[in-house]
């Protein structure tokens, strides 16, 4: 029997559910309101969550003090890049894995997944000296690289998922019809799988834009995205909580702007495949 | 042209051999169906023809040239899948284009052979929409349009038509075997429903586990059944087949006695009616014979008998001989 759902029974799940969402959700709301207030009241004790003296001022300085948008549009250079070029390499290994296994392709994907699990300040230093001797330290190209190999296990991961889910026999006929390799790829397997792809896409440019690991170590000035940005306000005065908060929603506030407008796509390619 | 030659090829999966040797010749304009049980090796023996899959060994000669080692898109053949596998997002113009636009030739040629493939199979006023909003019907048309816009050596069919709904089924056989009468290339054809295979076939291939059994014209098959087991796959209802004494009394290990053999009323079997069937133009019945087991009978028009009826039988027609390896005698 279907579980009856009474008006108290709804009642009862929205309030948790809305509870649920402020939870998640109170850091980013406590930064934003953090943001307008002055540093005085910022490090108010008790903390408060509102403030009588409002000011846009943090804002007004973080931008003056530093070239916000060049670390802006680096943050773009390199999430969108790693994700671009981690798809070229990812949908042909994808296709691979998902069309014509090996017996080794589940080792294979299982072990590409446990890279993930690898703690990333155990390689810090190699890949430090490695960027530094091939003269790619501090370079867009060199985080590109970096955070494309970071994210590229999660990428091959999500198209495989959706590739399985194409019949193969369109492959097939595509490859009946006198279709090559390459061809089979770009005119049946992509459009047909750009649901999936798009949402790949989505969520590693949110995963590269949100890193902060690499592209803080990587980096000292010229390459620096938002994250660097972000720490550049921590240090070396001492902590401005305001400051700090108006430079952080500043560096979240277009990715967020982005997911807000592509959940729907979001949550269907995380989605896709569970339930057909 | 559309001449294929098989040789010994064979092919394993692992140390499943699902096709142990084969050797086989389809003549040009032929309309070839292979036709057997589920997991007989036809599907594989096509996809093998079609390149979709690799040959173990043996060799397979399109035209006169080995084609083994050839890739799918270079051996001139066309396939209509069971899926269909039409592209699901593309137009029904587009899919039908495909095949042109990968051979390279120029937009002015393809519209010309879209739209000729179009009317031929009626589907001038579906080129702008996909796949999605067209019926089952129409699918298989975009598919088998999809085939003919190349001229291709020869047409694979796998299993067809085993997505549509009977009445369909009967309409879009008679379409292909008119779509054979037209074009006149080479047609290889997938079923396990052997009505298909007997009304469209030119010739049958009998497959039983990866090996041929017989190939033969239909109605070769109907009356020359080579060994048992095509004399129990071909024909509905099924051939009833005798051992033991009976068959002995016509020095055979078995015999085999089609249904539409048997005549109701008087002879030398008795038993109770079990199952009866009337269709109108026949009835088929199943009768427990004393001795001989269940007993398929096929009789014109309406058959007074009822389930539980003690009734009499007789053989009427030719009686097929087999000995003891189910061969033929």
């Amino acid at each position: 029997m279907a579980r009856a759902a009474t008006p108290q029974r709804k009642l009862l799940m929205t309030i948790a559910a809305w509870s649920v969402a402020l939870i998640i959700f109170f850091p980013v709301l406590w930064m934003i309101l953090t943001s307008f207030k002055t540093e005085v009241s910022a490090v108010a004790s008790p903390p408060q969550l509102f403030t009588a003296d409002w000011t846009l001022e943090n804002y007004a300085d973080v931008w003056n003090r530093s070239d916000y948008p060049r670390f802006f549009w680096n943050s773009v250079v390199i999430s969108v890049g790693s994700t671009l070029l981690g798809l070229v390499i990812a949908i042909p290994s994808a296709w691979a894995m998902a069309f014509v296994p090996g017996n080794k392709t589940k080792d294979l994907l299982m072990w590409m997944l446990s890279t993930k699990m690898m703690p990333a300040v155990a390689v810090m230093i190699p890949i430090y000296l490695l960027f530094q001797k091939l003269g790619i330290f501090d370079t867009k190209i060199g985080l590109i690289l970096a955070l494309m190999l970071m994210n590229l296990p999660i990428i091959i991961w999500m198209l495989y998922t959706y590739f399985k889910e194409i019949p193969g026999e369109i492959l097939e006929a595509a490859r009946m019809d006198g279709a090559g390799l390459m061809s089979e790829i770009i005119y049946v397997l992509t459009p047909m799988a750009i649901p999936g792809i798009a949402s790949t896409m989505l969520l590693n440019v949110i995963l590269a834009w949100n890193e902060a690991f690499w592209t803080i170590t990587l980096t000292t000035t010229k390459a620096a995205p938002l994250s660097a940005f972000i720490a550049s306000f921590s240090a070396p005065q001492g902590l401005f909580y305001a400051k700090l908060s108006a430079a952080s929603a500043m560096a979240i506030m277009p990715i967020l702007i982005m997911g807000w407008f592509s959940q729907k796509q979001l949550v269907r390619g995380l989605t896709f495949g569970a339930v057909k | 042209m559309g001449k294929i030659q098989l040789r010994q090829v064979r092919k394993s999966f692992g140390d499943v051999h699902v096709i142990p040797g084969i050797d086989l010749d389809i003549e040009d304009g032929e309309f070839v169906v292979f036709v057997g049980p589920s997991g007989c090796g036809k599907s594989t023996l096509l996809r093998l023809i079609a390149g979709l899959e690799d040959t173990s060994a043996g060799t397979i000669d399109i035209d006169g040239k080995d084609a083994t080692s050839l890739p799918p898109a270079k051996r001139g053949l066309a396939m209509v899948f069971q899926s269909y596998a039409l592209y699901p997002h593309m137009t029904v113009r587009k899919n039908i284009s495909f095949p042109l636009k990968m051979a390279g030739m120029s937009e002015e040629e393809q519209a010309k052979r879209v739209e000729r493939a179009a009317s031929v199979l009626n589907l001038t006023s579906y080129l702008d929409r996909r796949p999605g909003q067209l019926s089952g019907g129409q699918r298989q048309r975009v598919a088998i349009g999809r085939a003919i816009v190349r001229e291709p050596a020869a047409f694979l069919f796998d299993e067809p038509l085993s997505n549509l709904d009977a009445a369909l089924r009967v309409g879009m056989r008679q379409e292909i075997s008119e779509l054979h009468q037209t074009l006149k290339t080479t047609m290889i054809y997938v079923t396990h429903d052997q009505v298909e295979a007997m009304t469209m076939a030119d010739k049958i291939v009998v497959l039983n586990a990866g090996n041929i059994e017989q190939v033969g014209s239909p109605l070769d098959l109907y009356h020359n059944p080579k060994n048992v087991f095509v004399a129990g796959f071909i024909g509905s209802p099924k051939m009833n087949l005798i051992q033991g004494a009976e068959a002995a009394k016509h020095n055979a290990h078995t015999i085999g006695i089609r249904p539409e053999h048997i005549t109701v009323g008087d002879g030398p079997w008795e038993g109770v009616v079990g199952l009866s069937e009337h269709l109108g133009s026949d009835s088929f019945i199943k009768v427990d014979v004393t001795g001989l087991g269940i007993i398929n009978v096929r009789g014109p028009g309406e058959l007074n008998v009822h389930h539980g009826d003690r009734i009499k039988l007789a053989p009427a027609g030719k009686i097929h001989r087999f000995d003891a390896q189910g061969l033929a005698i």
